[in-house]
This record gives C-alpha cells, sequence and structure tokens, in this order.
C-alpha cells in the first residue's frame, strides 16, 4: 500500500490548485479520502477520536441494505420467469436476469447523483460528502423495474439539486432525496409509475394467458368492495409469499424479511434510531387495526389484516430505511417517537383512505419530514421553558 | 449520610497508559512556566521584567482591570524568559529556580482577608466562575461554589495527596465565608471524605461525573443572571494550607499516562514545571509522539520543551499518527479501533479493556448529520446540538434559552469524542462564550 499511496501523492499537486487538473480537485480528493483515512490529526479540543466517520456510517447502511437488493434482483428474474411461462430456469439464471435488469437504473441514480456531486463539491471547495452513497441505492429499489433510465436521470438530478444541494448538501437537506425523486417520478411521470405492466421486467418476451402485473396494493385500489390479494397468475397470495417477498413491487422493497435482516444490521450497529421504528411500526399497527375494525367496501384497502398491511408495499422499507434518515427525521428522542408514531399512522391512512394512491408510504415519510422541524421546535421549547420557569422561581 | 447522584450518560474512554502504583516520586527540574492562557477572562499584564528576581509567591502578572487577580512564581528565582507570540501576547514567563524557599502570607483571619489572600497568592485564579468558564470577578457574589475532589477524566490521577487532605476542610471552611449560598463537595462513593463546612454529594458513574459542571446540572444547575464559583479539591486544601499556615503550596503530584509513557507513574513537583525534566528517559518513542499537559479530552498540546499547564496535574503522551496512511480506514474490521459505535469489531473483544489511541480525527469534517450521538455522554438537561447550532448562528437569545450559562467547553469535550462528523465543539463552545461576554460587557 506505501507504493500506491506514493504513487497516488506524487500525482496529487497536478489536481491542487494552480495544477493541470485543478478543476477535478474534489473528485480526485474523493477517491484520496476514499482509499487512505486522512492523517490530519486534531488541532484543538479532544485530542483523540472515535474511530468512526460519515463514510463508515454511509456503508454500514449501504450493507443493511444488500440483503433487500439481493433479492429484490432475484425476484425480478423469478417475476419475469412466472410472467412469460418460463420453467427452465434456477437461482442464479434468475438473479442474473435481475441484475441486468436493474443494473442500468442503479448506474444512473450514482453516475447522475454523484456528477452532482462531484461538480457542487468542485464548485464549493468541499470534501465529497458520501450521503449519496445510501441515497443512490434507494433510488433504484424504490422504483418500478421497467422505470426507463431517462427518466430516473431526470428525477435523480431533480432531488440532488433541489432537495439537497440547494439547502446546502448532506446534513442540511430537509427533504429525503430518495423519496424526492420517487415523488418526482410519481408525479411527472404517473402513466410509468403505476399500472399492470410497470413492476414486472418482460424483456421482449410476451406474458402468458392470465398474467397481471398489478401489485396487490395496486389491485385493491382499482377493486370495488372486498378483495383477495392475488399474485402474477391469479392465484391468492398467501401471508408467507407476501412475507418472503415474492410478488411484483418496486423492486427493492418487497421482502419484509430481507427488511429484517438490514433492520438487525442497523439496531445492532446502531446507526438506526430504534424509536422511531419502534413508533413507526406501531403507529402502522394502531391505525391498521382502527381501518380494519371500521373496514368498508368503499375503501377495500380497510380489509386487509394489520399484519399484511405492515408487510405488504413499501411500508417496512420506508419505516426501516426512510424514516430513521438522521438529516431529515427528528433529532430530539421524544421527538422521534411522535415522528415515528406519524409517519407509520399516515402511511396507513394514506393507502386505506386515498384510493388515488395506492400506497401511503412514501407520503408520509416526506409530509412527516416537513413536520420534522416542527416537532422538534416544540421538544426544545419545553426544556426552554422549564429553564425560564426554574430561572424565575429561583430569583423570587 | 451524603446524597447519592447517578450520572448514566457519558464515557470512561479506556486509554492505555495508567499509572502503576500510587506513590509518587520526587522530581528536581529547575524551570518553571506560568502561562496566563490557561486563566481565561481577564486581560494579563507582566510585572516583572527579565532578569528580575522573584520569591516564590511573588507576583508574575495582575489583571488588567482590577489589578487585583495576580499570578504567581512557585518558586524562587529569575525570571528567565518572557516568551510572546503574535502581537506581542505574551506565551509564558519562566522563572530558573535558585532556591526552594516557601511563600508566606499572613493567615487571614476574616473573609476579606480569606480573599484578598486568594487574589494575591494565585489561587483566586484557579478558580472559575459559570456562565461563562472564567476566573471570577472578585465584586461577584456566588450563589455557590461547587468543589470538586475527583478528576474522572482518562487516566487521571486523584486530586488529593495526603499531604494536601488534612486541609480541605480548613480550605472548605474559607470559601463557604465567601458565599451566603452553599460550599458544594463531589466525591466518589467510598471516598471517606467528609465535611461540615460543605454540603458533600456522592457522584456514580462514568466520565464526566468528576466535572464541576456535571455536578452543578446534577445538584442545582445555574439560571440566567447567577453566579457560581467552581474548583477543584486541591486549590481548596491550598486554601486550607493557607489559612492554617500562611504559606502557599505550590506542590501537584503530576500523573504521567499515555500509551507512548514507557513507566506511567505519578511524580510530585511544583506547578509550572518544565516536562523535559519530568518525561526524560520515560518515552517509549521519540518521534511522532504528541505531548499534552493534562489530560486527552481537555489538555493542552505542548512540545517537549514545554510546561506543565493548569490545572497542573497530569501529563498524557500518545502516538501523533501523522504518518498513519491507513488504507480504506473506513472498511476496516480492525478490532484495536476504538469506537462507542458497534459498526466496528471492537466492542467483541470488550470495549473496557485498555486501547492505543493517536490523534488523527480519522474522518472528515463533516455537517451534523447523525442525531443524537452527543446527548449520550451529555449528562445536562440541554439539548447540545441545538445550543452547537445556536452559537454556530451566534444567536444570543438562543443561546441563552438553550442554557449555555450552564456549559463550559469541558463539558462538550466527550460529544466531540464521540462526533462522526468531527466537528470542534470544544472551540466553538469557548468562542461563543467569550463572543457572549463581549456582548453583554
Amino acid at each position: 500500500m506505501k507504493g500506491l499511496k506514493k504513487k497516488i501523492d506524487s500525482v496529487k499537486p497536478q489536481f491542487e490548485k494552480g495544477g493541470k487538473f485543478e478543476k477535478l480537485h474534489s473528485v480526485f480528493d474523493g477517491f484520496y479520502t476514499f482509499l487512505f483515512t486522512p492523517n490530519e490529526t486534531s488541532r484543538s479540543g479532544v485530542h483523540i477520536h472515535d474511530a468512526n466517520d460519515s463514510k463508515r456510517t454511509m456503508i454500514t447502511v449501504v450493507i443493511a441494505l444488500l440483503p433487500c437488493c439481493l433479492f429484490g434482483m432475484w425476484n425480478v428474474g423469478l417475476q419475469h420467469a412466472i410472467a412469460v411461462g418460463d420453467t427452465d430456469h434456477n437461482l442464479f439464471s434468475l438473479f442474473l436476469y435481475g441484475f441486468w435488469a436493474v443494473l442500468p437504473q442503479i448506474l444512473t441514480a450514482y453516475i447522475v447523483g454523484l456528477g452532482i456531486e462531484f461538480i457542487v463539491a468542485q464548485i464549493r471547495g468541499h470534501e465529497i460528502q458520501e450521503g449519496f452513497l445510501v441515497s443512490g441505492i434507494l433510488i433504484p429499489m424504490i422504483c418500478p423495474v421497467s422505470t426507463p433510465c431517462w427518466m430516473l436521470a431526470v428525477a435523480v438530478a431533480f432531488a440532488v439539486i433541489f432537495a439537497k444541494e440547494v439547502f446546502g448538501g448532506t446534513g442540511y437537506n430537509f427533504l429525503n432525496v430518495a423519496l424526492v425523486t420517487r415523488a418526482f417520478l410519481f408525479f411527472a411521470y404517473p402513466s410509468q409509475m403505476s399500472g399492470d405492466h410497470v413492476f414486472v421486467s418482460l424483456g421482449n418476451e410476451t406474458a402468458v394467458d392470465g398474467f397481471s402485473g398489478a401489485t396487490p396494493l395496486g389491485q385493491l385500489a382499482s377493486a370495488s368492495g372486498q378483495a383477495e390479494v392475488l399474485g402474477t397468475l391469479g392465484a391468492p397470495l398467501d401471508f408467507w409469499h407476501i412475507f418472503m417477498g415474492l410478488y411484483p413491487g418496486s423492486w427493492g422493497e418487497t421482502s419484509t424479511l430481507c427488511i429484517l435482516i438490514g433492520l438487525a444490521i442497523l439496531l445492532a450497529t446502531g446507526i438506526a434510531s430504534w424509536r422511531i421504528i419502534l413508533s413507526g411500526v406501531v403507529g402502522g399497527l394502531l391505525m391498521s387495526v382502527i381501518a380494519n375494525h371500521f373496514a368498508t367496501p368503499l375503501y377495500p384497502a380497510t380489509y386487509l389484516s394489520p399484519l399484511y398491511q405492515l408487510c405488504l408495499g413499501g411500508f417496512a422499507f420506508a419505516i426501516v430505511f426512510m424514516a430513521t434518515d438522521p438529516v431529515t427525521a427528528c433529532r430530539t428522542n421524544t421527538g422521534k417517537y411522535i415522528y415515528g408514531f406519524l409517519i407509520g399512522a399516515v402511511a396507513i391512512l394514506i393507502r386505506c383512505y386515498n384510493t388515488g394512491y395506492p400506497e401511503g408510504a412514501m407520503l408520509a415519510v416526506l409530509l412527516m419530514n416537513c413536520f420534522a422541524p416542527l416537532i422538534d421546535w416544540c421538544v426544545v421549547n419545553a426544556n426552554i421553558n422549564r429553564r425560564m420557569k426554574r430561572a424565575v422561581v429561583k430569583n423570587q | 449520610m451524603a446524597e447519592i447522584k447517578r450520572i448514566k450518560r457519558g464515557l470512561d474512554i479506556p486509554l492505555k497508559g495508567a499509572p502503576s502504583s500510587s506513590m509518587a516520586i520526587d522530581n528536581q527540574t529547575s524551570t518553571f512556566a506560568i502561562c496566563p492562557d490557561d486563566f481565561p477572562g481577564p486581560v494579563w499584564k507582566a510585572v516583572v521584567k527579565p532578569g528580575d528576581k522573584v520569591a516564590a509567591g511573588d507576583s508574575l502578572f495582575k489583571d488588567k482591570a482590577t489589578g487585583l487577580i495576580r499570578l504567581t512564581s512557585p518558586v524562587a528565582g529569575t525570571v528567565a524568559e518572557i516568551r510572546r507570540g503574535e502581537r506581542r501576547h505574551i506565551q509564558f514567563i519562566s522563572i530558573s529556580k535558585e532556591s526552594e524557599s516557601e511563600a508566606s502570607l499572613q493567615i487571614p483571619s476574616s473573609p476579606q482577608q480569606v480573599k484578598e489572600a486568594m487574589l494575591a497568592s494565585g489561587l483566586w485564579a484557579m478558580m472559575r466562575q459559570r456562565p461563562f468558564d472564567i476566573v471570577p470577578d472578585p465584586e461577584s457574589n456566588p450563589r455557590d461554589i461547587f468543589v470538586t475532589a475527583f478528576d474522572s477524566a482518562p487516566l487521571a490521577g486523584d486530586l488529593l495527596d495526603d499531604s494536601l487532605c488534612p486541609y480541605l476542610e480548613k480550605g472548605l471552611k474559607a470559601l463557604a465565608s465567601l458565599t451566603k449560598g452553599k460550599v458544594y463537595l463531589g466525591v466518589r462513593p467510598g471516598s471517606g471524605i467528609s465535611s461540615s463546612a460543605a454540603e458533600v454529594v456522592e457522584f456514580e458513574g462514568p466520565h464526566p461525573a468528576g466535572n464541576v459542571g456535571t455536578q452543578i446540572a446534577a445538584i442545582k444547575p445555574v439560571n440566567k443572571g447567577e453566579t457560581v464559583w467552581t474548583l477543584d479539591s486541591a486549590t481548596a486544601a491550598r486554601l486550607g494550607i493557607l489559612c492554617e499556615k500562611g504559606i502557599i503550596d505550590f506542590h501537584t503530584v503530576v500523573a504521567l499516562t499515555g500509551p507512548c509513557v514507557s513507566d506511567p507513574h505519578l511524580v510530585r513537583t511544583l506547578v509550572g514545571a518544565s516536562v523535559s525534566t519530568l518525561l526524560s528517559g520515560n518515552l517509549n518513542r521519540q518521534d511522532d509522539i504528541r505531548i499534552i499537559s493534562g489530560n486527552v479530552l481537555t489538555g493542552q498540546r505542548i512540545d517537549k520543551e514545554g510546561f506543565l499547564h493548569f490545572p497542573y496535574r497530569q501529563i498524557t503522551v500518545i502516538e501523533e499518527g501523522a504518518h498513519a496512511d491507513e488504507f480504506m480506514g473506513w472498511a476496516s474490521l480492525n478490532p484495536a479501533k476504538y469506537s462507542v459505535k458497534r459498526s466496528f469489531p471492537a466492542f467483541l473483544r470488550g470495549l473496557s479493556k485498555p486501547f492505543d489511541f493517536d490523534a488523527r480525527i480519522k474522518g472528515g469534517h463533516r455537517a451534523m448529520i447523525l442525531s443524537g450521538e452527543y446527548d449520550k455522554v451529555f449528562p445536562f438537561d440541554i439539548y447540545p446540538e441545538y445550543l452547537i447550532k445556536a452559537i454556530m448562528a451566534g444567536d444570543i437569545d438562543k443561546m441563552e434559552k438553550l442554557g449555555i450559562y450552564e456549559v463550559a467547553p469541558e463539558d462538550f469535550a466527550l460529544p466531540e469524542f464521540v462526533d462522526t462528523s468531527k466537528i470542534e465543539l470544544q472551540k466553538i463552545v469557548r468562542e461563543g462564550l467569550d463572543n457572549l461576554r463581549k456582548e453583554l460587557s
């Protein structure tokens, strides 16, 4: 490694001010700090530091996302095989099909998003920040598999610039970047983001008779009265299939099992807030129970049992990976309980009572992102009032 | 029976290099220095010139505003140097020791005389006041006086040795005469320290339990418009000696600690001693080291020719690490890398076993990203993230409301240590307090 370090150090001056590649300084710096932890030592205050840094934190989240990501790729292959009636497949061929189907999306998200980050870092003279490492993998995972890359590119560019960089970059955004991307796609290109044909990749093949690519929640949204959720070929979906994630949907978020594995990683490493997740699940359960109790044919999704509500669609994924984004969530512990609870409740509320939107998790998180500062303000103000009261009592 | 307070939010950083025994070895050194920057608040003016003869206890500095607060020479000798830095700011005055004479004053008998004796002897400057964490204004009337009898910082030694212990009670009594309120003494459970002059409160739990700020927050927080004085029990015991015998005691026991010290032990010397003799032959490496006067959280970086800084009780030597060139440190699975986060495997080998640390910040500076990190090691009823943001924004109204009067920079040392974004919190708080003081004066 010493040799590599020497080599990189020898070209370093060219990337610094006045060098030939001055304009690529931030790119160089990004890769340099990726390869070698900076040797910078503390100048003021404490002389020693905890080994954890922002790179480690972000990478841990990406690792927690991997089970969902790998499973999602395989499920894309599986849904394809079912749709086209392909029976000659194995685990590997299914995975490979899914891998090639989603790879362009992942690359597009990273290239566009990181590209903008690099440019902005260069203009501002900042270091590259790692926030998009997570957003870049989250974005394709919450989109339909057939989303065209150009749409994704436009949406990512919009989200990174207008939801993040205009506010100052990672750590200053108030909306979750991945969800802003998803919301942009949802409202700008509604026909490509919902319906029966976008969630299953057919390739160039034709679907078998009786095929329907509608997601379970999509089926409910267009159903009239109490309906059963069905699989791609019309057979009823049992809970096991739903828990495993063996149904069409935004490809990274269907498997509750893989989300639970990711959750275990996030909680074990202490990166995600258990307060948000716990209260989110409680909020979701409570709202599902209420909706289920007052189930009405007008809103077919209200017939879903609470357990199905938690496992279907993007609810679990949003609670574990979106609501816990530390930058856009509440920062106070009390606030986190309120924030998580409301996300859970609002997500199910939208899902059940707004048939225009089959899934409410995205909008619930974005809505609560907007309210997070207000919740925190109230919590912090309670602390301020306590302090003022103490001063008044003592001074009398 | 003393009241017991449990401090839950905190952290004992398991740094290698704890002192081996509690026996202090005498150390003979001939150069001593007093650094005015160790005593924030007043503007210090030198009252000696190079070549002047001084006796132990003679003034080296006085404060510009009142001329009452003095910083004094710990030994009798000649003023060797007045070292100035940028804009002729005095960094230190060093004294070459000539004799071991004792500094004596008249034994104070009234509260006014206690105050005058403290001001003249230099003991006054060893106290701090909150708000602002500065040397107290002699005109101020403290609501209470808080004394901490233990240091919970990494590798810190005991504050009181056998020669000081008997005088603590006398010192506390003298302090009690200076306030209409109470004198609180924060001790560890089972320390055996009792007092009739002060209210003894026992503190259990990890660092910062020994920080006087933590103790104030647990006993009776500072409100806007109130002033409290704080000091450690060694200073209180020195005051006791002054009141009992009329002499100023400049002895101190210094813990030589840290992973780069070959034989960590305690030495007995005088305040402001030159560290070169303290450390000579006792370092296990010569290059790429950082010598800290104090502990790793709040101490000051000094060079090999430097001097012991206030509070004169610890030296820590760690590796600098400026040439570590760690390859992909963010992906490291090295169990020797300490982190409170369980994303590093260090927790598998046990986080209480001693770890080696170097001075690298181990990451890049970022905006505040993770939430709730500070709260876990910050035992105050304050939202540290919000207070820091208010200070950064220079919003005085918000700072007041969020509790800046209750804190000192040292209270933010542990949050700074655990901070993923590597923000220089203590510096921010110091600047915030100084700006606030300027605005309000």
